[in-house]
């Protein structure tokens, strides 16, 4: 049996949002760059260099990226073999996002969705656990801002809408998103399942490296011609008509009832800010 | 790129076309969701809305750290603020900045009163924190980040949307 303490599990995700809120994806620097060096358009290049320069001066003042600090998002991976010790694990969450949100200087924006009073220290986080083999702990952690997630969206498709289906659903999302998500987006797509395990599929297909390829050849396919499909669209940097809407689409899936065909489309804005750790 | 003075002068937003990059100097004031629907309701009470003359721009900053006068501080979506802004423009505040697209009646209004509206770049919030001199509170502390704040900005890039 392996120990983990309760402790380590908050200075893990203290130190993972304190970073990701400042630095940005190295790979989604890589991809913003590119995306700049092909641009034609004059304003949408002056968009990307902004952009580019504000991941610079965030790192080097770390100040956070973008003003949304987000909501806070943890998928923990929890071999059955493994003990928590020294207090409840949602605890020690929501512990390090606190300290992380007060010592970052980073906004508060969690609130009571009735009342809207906020909590005043970006809790709680939103936690997935999933009860793996063996004795691993892995906790991976996005900070999640709204200006894109208000963008994404839940299909309960028939299963005779097939593939098509599923691509319209995604080109939909991001055609009536526009330039509400801060384009160049990531997207992630749940296939499959039931509406909460495709949702779920959807945010965490997000944690995949912007360089990766899918290993399923005909998700990796079709994230390809959905990515080639989408930066057709010409929405472009901000909205402002351009090569490249989205860096990249990583689809996951999960197998359905025979009477249906889920699918959820979670929009990433160009802030790329997740990370994981195994303790 | 055009360098403009803000608050901008009607007669400067008539010399404006969609697509110009610009950077902003001088004063604007922050001012997100719960900010407008209080001043609507000052607008309802008093018949005079607050900062009428000035550049609204839709933003919500981090907290600043010590020795920092205003934490990263880029724009918020337009959308949200649509319902408000072409009565905001009939009393007197035209220029406003923000992301992403607006409403039709947003366009027709901007048109109307001789209006501007800038896209600044999402996102881009530690960048927007380094063209702002000063941030004071004036309206609303009690709603933290969504309070008014009046911002001196120096080269601030935006590029004009709706005009
Ligand atoms: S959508 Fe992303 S980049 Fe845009 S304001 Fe929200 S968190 Fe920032």
């Amino acid at each position: 049996m392996k120990i983990v303490l309760s402790q380590d599990i908050t200075s893990a995700i203290k130190k993972m949002c304190m970073e990701i809120c400042v630095c940005l994806d190295q790979k989604a620097l890589a991809k913003l760059k590119h995306a700049r060096e092909i641009e034609d358009s004059q304003a949408t290049a002056f968009a990307l260099d902004i952009m580019i320069k504000n991941a610079d001066i965030a790192k080097k003042t770390s100040s956070p990226l973008c003003q949304d600090t987000g909501m806070v998002v943890v998928f923990v991976d929890m071999g059955q073999d493994v003990r928590i010790k020294g207090g409840y694990i949602e605890d020690a969450i929501n512990q390090g996002v606190k300290e992380a949100y007060q010592e970052g200087y980073f906004r508060k924006s969690v609130l009571d969705p009735i009342s809207r009073e906020n909590t005043w220290d970006n809790t709680p986080a939103v936690i997935h656990y999933n009860i793996i083999k063996g004795s691993e702990f892995c906790l991976s952690v996005m900070a999640k801002g709204f200006g894109s997630e208000n963008m994404s969206r839940l299909f309960m498709l028939t299963p005779s809408e097939g593939i098509e289906g599923i691509k319209k659903a995604v080109i939909e999302t991001i055609k009536d998103a526009n330039a509400k998500p801060c384009p160049p987006v990531v997207v992630g797509v749940g296939v499959g399942g039931t509406m909460e395990k495709a949702a779920l599929l959807s945010k965490k297909a997000l944690f995949r490296g912007l360089d990766s390829k899918n290993e399923d050849p005909i998700l990796n396919d079709l994230e390809e011609q959905l990515l080639e499909e989408i930066n057709l669209l010409g929405i472009g940097a901000q909205g402002l008509g351009g090569k490249t809407t989205a860096l990249k689409v990583f689809i996951e899936k999960y197998p359905t009832h025979i009477a249906g065909l889920p699918v959820a489309v979670t929009v990433q804005c160009h802030a790329v800010r997740h990370n994981s750790i195994t303790l | 790129m055009k360098r403009i003075s803000t608050p901008i002068d009607k007669e400067i937003i008539k010399t404006l076309k969609k697509g110009d990059i610009v950077l902003l100097s001088g004063t604007m004031y922050t001012a997100r969701d719960a900010a407008h629907k209080k001043m609507l309701d000052i607008l309802r009470n008093t018949g005079e809305v607050p900062l009428k003359g000035q550049t609204l721009y839709y933003a919500g900053p981090c907290p600043p750290k010590p020795q920092e006068c205003v934490g990263s501080i880029g724009p918020t979506s337009s959308y949200r603020m649509d319902d408000y802004t072409p009565i905001f423009l009939e009393n007197g505040i035209l220029s406003t900045i923000g992301k992403g697209q607006r409403a039709q009646k947003v366009h027709d209004a901007i048109k109307k009163y001789g209006g501007v509206h800038f896209d600044a770049i999402g996102g881009a919030g530690a960048y927007y924190k380094s063209c702002v001199t000063s941030c004071e509170t004036v309206f609303f502390p009690e709603l933290g980040a969504e309070a008014v704040y009046k911002l001196e900005i120096k080269d601030f890039p935006c590029i004009v949307s709706i005009v």
